[in-house]
């Protein structure tokens, strides 16, 4: 049964999106023979999608910026769990990752000097985004994966990994299907780098695409790998709410960069009534100096519009409870306004926010240059991730790395808009480098076949059940869970709910092991879901155990039961892991002492 | 709004397959896709469909939609006639491998043949360009592109005639143009365009044009002023004479408008 193709690589990289790309690109630039092996075809990963910019101190815009700004920015933004290893290396050399995407054919929108534009985001003091009116992520991805099919890499387009494969402890390959014959395939290496992306697929509504169920953090995680900051899920403050069937499509950022305002349904900008402490003085404490720091003025400070997500997406779910929101449970995004305060707004909002206007107009029959829209938040990225080395990216497992949305620590309690692009080339490159380097030093492990006969027989499992038991739907199982993370796990949560989710959890497990399904291996989605919810029933359960643990409200976190910040939950991360009899741990690891050079510079910035 | 809709989608693999009929409940603001999925969670799981954000940013989930090359994701119902079937089926230009879903690795294996960005050395001391926005906008639009093949599937030169070994398609010439135009670029594509990747064999019926989703003008911004720069430089009378008389390499240079 367990036939299998054979494939031998240096390095091997899991998921081709931006981080996946880049550190392929490094490894093969190293000199490692690298394969990439990716869910989807080439240039559909879930990078495509974002929209506003990558974030990096470049100074272009405004030249008080520097890497030091960027630093206390991404760390206060994170409410201080992050990283800060990872903040300061991802603020000092985000610049050289973008300069060089321009050297490999990206082109950013200019400034009049014929530089790269920056724009504004939410909790960067200074414009600081590098973008492509409002398709960054596109070009992003293309310009890697045109670098990348020139190199010497293999790439696996529409397969799927359902296992890590150890010698000992460290990770030494991984088995996977490919869609279109369902036939297997064993993929040896001397270092893995997984970049696979989010979970958004735990939840109902989110802006992820259906890859998203966690498979690099749960493949991880049954290799031993630990885990950090899983509470942490960032819900963004903007997505569509209506019509039903495209709720939770994003609404990028930009639009509120570019001057566009939040309204509940008596047309008051509720954000005003609430600025965290942390942001009192840099922001604007009425509505005219807010504009004017969108048009650039430089002694203006920045509208409550642009505070962190977190906080933008709990005041919205404040005023949709108490009765203040938009006829479909929603808020007014208003970039129309704006035709009050500069001359052509209309081809001004179409130039900077092309793919916002067609998508409402496509989705929702409206204008966006006339009529505001009505946006709620919407499940966007994990914060948190399989817990890695600051400096090369490795995991807590030998050989195995991990870089982009995956893993955690850079962003903390919650991310900055703009750091996950950068994010992903500053820590996919040195993914990548690291990688080489321990492919460079270590020979190829043992591969143990009866492992992977294990594994394969595993995998088919779901076509080989007879039909003595009632079979469940895998599509089914996942909406359960995708509605039970929804309600008992979002943007407020409570110890009670939280502990009936992970009940949920528990019999959803059990369900999933009498999961029966259609057809044959050959291109079925029906097998492929399967497999996914397994993974995602993994990191559904780290969140909830995460949440539980962290009695306080910090960043994305938030519990009306403990709706303050604990100064001692503040110097802990949450790291969760298998344990050898297979139930998740959680426990408390101390953050490490901040050097003082760093602690300074946040101090000066405060 | 409660109504339901007949979806009338072709099932089967490379050898055999027939079209099936689905009804679906319809409610506000459904698009294809959405029918599709419905179908998969409750009538066929197994229904292959090719898929990612369901926002028209991928370009994963083309097909022929009443006979119409479309994305999925942004044919909305309200656009289609429901009295009848909403037939779904796969790009004909491209091998069936499961129900929906083609083999379009032809596409990747193509674009590889094309010549690889090749900059001019940087203007400013820090390794950084200038450019103007102006330069910029004028090949942002090709880079629009999000590779959903719906133009190679129209063409008429791969639908019909199937010349996938001479001529690249609508997507190859936009990814060439990209490049030609890019105001760092200094490769030459040219010869390759009329020789290896046979622009010569559009017609500019446009059709391209029509199906793209993201409204790039396809035969007017590219291809044209492509087989433009490719008369330019191996059909103009003086250039061949001089090329004949100091048979150097001149005809490699690159032109520029």
């Amino acid at each position: 049964m367990a036939e299998y193709d054979e494939h031998q690589h240096d390095v091997l990289v899991i998921g081709a999106g931006g981080a996946g790309l880049r550190a392929a690109v490094e490894a093969a630039a190293a000199g490692a023979s690298v394969g990439i092996v990716c869910k989807s075809l080439l240039g559909k990963a879930h990078t495509v999608m974002a929209e506003g910019g990558v974030a990096a101190a470049i100074g272009n815009v405004d030249e008080r910026d520097n890497w030091k700004v960027h630093f206390a920015d991404t760390m206060r933004g994170g409410a201080y769990l992050n990283n800060w290893r990872m903040a300061e290396l991802h603020a000092k050399e985000a610049p050289a990752r973008v300069k060089e995407l321009e050297a490999w054919g990206a082109v950013f929108d200019r400034t009049a000097d014929g530089r790269i534009l920056q724009r504004n985001f939410g909790g960067h003091r200074y414009p600081r985004l590098a973008h492509v009116g409002d398709r960054t992520g596109l070009e992003m991805i293309r310009t890697l994966q045109d670098r990348v099919i020139y190199e010497r890499v293999d790439v696996f387009m529409e397969f799927t990994i359902v296992e890590l494969i150890r010698d000992g402890d460290r990770v030494v390959g991984a088995f996977g299907y490919d869609r279109e014959k369902g036939g297997f395939h064993l993929f040896r290496c001397k270092a893995l780098v997984l970049a696979t992306g989010g979970i958004g697929r735990a939840y109902k509504i989110t802006s992820n695409s259906w890859e998203y169920t966690g498979d690099g953090i749960a493949l991880a995680c049954r290799a031993g790998a630990e885990l950090r900051d899983m509470e942490c899920v960032q819900f963004h403050p903007t997505g569509m709410v209506w019509p039903p069937s495209v709720a939770g499509i994003l609404v990028t950022e930009a639009v509120r960069g570019e001057g566009g305002v939040l309204r509940n349904k008596l047309g008051r900008r509720f954000l005003f009534d609430d600025i965290p402490p942390l942001y009192r003085n840099q922001t604007a404490d009425n509505e005219e100096e807010g504009w004017r720091y969108t048009q650039g003025d430089k002694s203006a400070r920045r509208p409550p519009e642009l505070l962190t997500r977190d906080h933008v997406a709990r005041c919205i779910v404040r005023e949709v409870r108490e009765g203040r929101g938009s006829p479909h449970g929603g808020v007014y995004l208003d970039i129309a306004w704006i035709k009050e305060k500069i001359p052509n707004a209309e081809e001004h909002i179409k130039r900077k926010l092309p793919s916002m206007y067609h998508q409402f107009k496509k989705f929702a029959d409206l204008d966006i240059t006339k009529e505001p829209m009505e946006v709620g938040p919407t499940t966007h990225y994990l914060n948190g991730g399989i817990k890695v080395d600051g400096d090369t990216q490795m995991t807590t497992v030998p050989g195995l790395f991990a870089a982009g949305e995956c893993a955690g620590g850079l962003h903390g309690a919650n991310r900055l808009g703009g750091n996950s692009l950068s994010d992903l080339l500053v820590f996919g490159q040195r993914a990548g480098q690291f990688a080489a380097q321990f492919a460079k030093e270590n020979s190829a492990g043992h591969v143990d076949p009866e492992q992977v006969r294990q594994i394969a027989r595993r995998a088919v499992a779901v076509f080989e059940r007879g039909h003595a038991t009632r079979g469940e739907s895998p599509y089914a199982l996942q909406r359960e869970l995708q509605e039970t993370m929804q309600e008992l796990v979002g943007i407020v949560r409570t110890e009670d709910e939280m502990r009936r989710a992970l009940e949920k959890i528990q019999s959803l497990k059990e369900r999933a092991a009498r999961v029966e399904i259609d057809g044959n291996r050959m291109y079925n989605p029906a097998w492929h879901t399967a497999i996914d919810l397994g993974n995602l029933l993994i990191v559904s359960e780290a969140v909830c155990r995460s949440a539980l643990e962290r009695k306080e409200s910090r960043g994305a976190h938030f519990r009306v039961d403990y709706p303050d910040k604990d100064e001692r939950f503040g110097k802990v991360n949450m790291v969760t892991r298998l344990g050898r009899d297979g139930a998740m741990e959680v426990r408390m690891e101390p953050i490490p002492e901040m050097p003082a050079e760093l602690r300074q510079i946040i101090e000066e910035m405060k | 709004m409660s109504s339901s809709a007949t979806f009338r989608i072709w099932r089967g693999d490379a050898q055999a397959g027939e079209f099936r009929d689905f009804q679906v409940e319809i409610s506000e603001g459904m698009v294809v896709l959405d029918a599709v999925h419905q179908i998969q969670a409750h009538q066929a799981n197994d229904l292959a469909v090719r898929w990612n954000c369901k926002a028209g940013k991928c370009g994963s989930c083309s097909a022929e939609i009443n006979g119409f090359p479309r994305l999925m994701c942004m044919t909305r119902l309200n656009d289609l006639p429901l009295n009848r079937p909403v037939t779904i089926q796969p790009l004909r230009t491209f091998p069936v491998l499961k129900d929906l879903v083609t083999d379009v690795s032809w596409n990747f294996r193509v674009k590889k043949t094309i010549k690889r960005f090749n900059p001019r050395p940087p203007d400013a001391r820090d390794g950084t360009w200038r450019m103007a926005q102006a330069d910029v906008e004028r090949i942002q639009e090709f880079r629009k592109c999000i590779e959903c093949f719906l133009c190679q599937d129209v063409c008429h030169v791969l639908r019909e005639h199937h010349l996938m070994d001479e001529f690249a398609g609508p997507r190859s010439y936009v990814y060439a143009a990209a490049l030609e135009m890019h105001p760092l670029d200094t490769e030459n594509r040219l010869a390759d365009l009329k020789d290896r990747h046979g622009i010569g064999y559009c017609n500019i019926t446009k059709c391209c044009t029509k199906v793209c989703p993201e409204e790039i003008h396809i035969t007017d911004n590219a291809i044209i002023p492509l087989k433009e720069r490719v008369v330019d430089q191996h059909y103009d009378p003086l250039a061949m004479l001089l090329g004949k008389l100091f048979s150097g390499s001149r005809g490699q240079a690159k032109t520029r408008p």
